[in-house]
């Protein structure tokens, strides 16, 4: 529990850094809004006046603290393209890509846990060497390719879903996830190649310990031997690993979002770097760190509650 | 002269190829022609040293590796085996509780009420506080956690025990202390022992019988007193030598 909360905090505090990061950046880079948004009308008293309304007026930390309570509060300010508040303008955004994401960690684990098992334990020969083959090409896709592979398969030949039409997730929930599944497969065939391929190795390393011989001449057979003794210790560095995927799906997402024309954070955010809509650029910025972070956390908790040594710091 | 035998070995060798990537290498033979008894309620040393084929020898006793001639005819059911290292051959994700209760999960006889008991039980014969039901094996010291090792293998009862260097990673004190308590459990559970070591103050001090392995085969045998005051091999005279 004292880990816990440690943990937590660590989070909190590194959640402050990544959103300063950003704020400050994106400030320095973004020169000033109020001219930006007043394009060629801009006068120095029109733009004088539009600072005021905007608080840009203000010292930076100020303006950080607000924005960052605007958090909180749900004021993360106003789009310079929308003109409407950019929360009520992510919120339906993020649902979407958290859908996604958590789709695709989904179908990784339990796809790649069982897969990595199997060939852990079925190594060598023939089959094993296409397996290899078949888990480089899978991990050397990249999900831009597969994700038109798969629209034009799932969508443009077989119709079972179409491409474009996206029903909102308030409306038909499950029609969504339909929808969100072949996006998630394509982000996910990479990443269940990797974990595989990680699974494979960290459990053979597994089997020739010591504790494994000792398991078997207690009378354990093979799978008890795997389920109970090896996978309990190999999952450790496959759990961070997982929480490095979660990253990876965000960033996939993005891409991937795009190919299957899903409204999610990855498509808003691309639009507003390109029409220069800075709130809205930095509230999704901060949003993708927190989720990213937060998995590390996640992952972080999972392994100790798994292998309690960790928190004594180190493994011996 | 008590002719029980719990375990016998007729005529066993066993061995293997190297290992080429293309095609099987030359044949290696590890144990050769080897045959002995191992009577109830004695404990028979195997010495030699390292790399002449013991650890392949419990092994083959254990049905991991099955020789290539001859035979092993094992009198008692489960044989156990303790192992060398004890840092490493005990699962470090789980609690000594759970390892000392796996064994009789896995053979199902009795409901959890029992395995608890036998497992209180056991604990305490091999000299563990309570306590140490509920630590991992990365808690314990060296020695406690050989004795998780040896509660581990005589939780189900066994009659016969191959002991596999079970005291060459630990430090003299500790060793002697093992040591005694392998005697004493001999005693109260009616057990015979294999023992294999390297180390012949160890095997002068705890075995009725000794065998000297060198090379795979089996080159003398005899009492204790035979082999340590008149051997009669010059192998185990350097053996000996060696030692002092």
């Amino acid at each position: 529990m004292k880990y816990a909360c440690r943990r937590v905090a660590m989070l909190a505090v590194t959640m402050v850094i990544v959103s300063l990061l950003a704020f400050v950046a994106f400030d320095l880079i973004s020169g000033d809004p109020a001219t930006a948004m007043l394009g060629t009308e801009a006068t120095p008293e029109k733009v004088a006046a539009l600072q005021k309304e905007l608080g840009l007026d203000r010292p930076l930390l100020v303006r950080y603290g607000a924005w960052l309570l605007g958090f909180f509060t749900g004021d993360l300010g106003v789009s310079y393209s929308y003109h409407q508040s950019v929360w009520d303008l992510i919120a339906p955004k993020v649902a979407v890509t958290l859908c996604l994401s958590l789709l695709s960690f989904l179908l990784i684990a339990a796809v790649s846990i069982p897969l990595g098992l199997r060939s852990a334990v079925r190594s060598g020969g023939v089959l094993d060497g296409a397996r290899t083959v078949l888990n480089q090409l899978c991990m050397a896709v990249p999900p831009l390719f597969t994700g038109i592979l798969l629209s034009w398969l799932f969508s443009t030949t077989l119709r079972w879903f179409i491409h474009g039409q996206f029903p909102a997730l308030s409306a038909d929930f499950w029609g969504a996830m339909k929808y969100l599944l072949f996006a998630a497969v394509a982000i996910a065939i990479p990443r269940i190649a990797m974990t595989v391929r990680m699974l494979r190795s960290t459990v053979r390393q597994e089997l020739q310990k010591d504790y494994v011989r000792t398991a078997i001449s207690r009378g354990n057979d093979r799978s008890a031997v795997l389920r109970r003794h090896v996978l309990k210790n190999a999952l450790v560095p496959v759990v961070t690993f997982l929480a490095q995927t979660m990253a990876e799906i965000v960033a996939g997402s993005i891409v991937v979002e795009q190919v299957f024309a899903i409204p999610g954070l990855g498509r808003m955010l691309v639009a507003s770097i390109s029409s220069r809509d800075y709130p809205t650029v930095q509230a999704i910025v901060v949003i993708l760190a927190f989720w990213v972070v937060l998995a590390g956390a996640v992952a972080d908790l999972v392994n100790q509650r798994i292998d309690p040594r960790l928190r004594l710091g180190g493994r011996s | 002269m008590n002719e029980e035998l719990v375990l016998s070995l007729r005529h066993v060798t066993s061995g293997y190829h190297g290992g080429g990537l293309l095609r099987r290498g030359p044949y290696q033979e590890v144990l050769h022609d080897v045959s002995f008894d191992v009577r109830h309620g004695e404990i028979l040393g195997l010495v030699g040293e390292s790399g002449t084929g013991k650890s392949t020898l419990a092994r083959t006793i254990l049905g991991m590796v099955s020789p290539d001639c001859g035979e092993v005819v094992h009198f008692t059911k489960r044989p156990q085996m303790i192992f060398q290292d004890p840092y490493s051959s005990l699962n470090p994700a789980y609690t000594v509780g759970w390892i000392l209760e796996e064994p009789l999960r896995i053979y199902g006889k009795y409901g959890a009420a029992e395995r608890a008991r036998r497992v209180g039980d056991m604990l305490e014969r091999v000299g563990l506080p309570e306590e140490c039901l509920r630590a991992k094996p990365a808690e314990l010291s060296g020695g406690q956690r050989q004795r998780v090792s040896i509660a581990a293998a005589l939780i189900q009862r066994p009659r016969f025990l191959i002991a596999d260097e079970p005291v060459s990673a630990l430090d003299v004190t500790i060793q002697s202390q093992i040591l005694a308590l392998l005697k004493a459990l001999r005693q109260e559970l009616d057990l015979s022992y294999l023992f294999i070591s390297h180390d012949l103050n160890v095997i002068y001090q705890l075995c009725d019988r000794v065998l000297v392995m060198k090379s795979g085969r089996i080159v003398e045998r005899g009492t204790v007193e035979e082999i340590f005051e008149h051997p009669k091999e010059p192998y185990t005279r350097q053996l000996l030598s060696a030692a002092e």
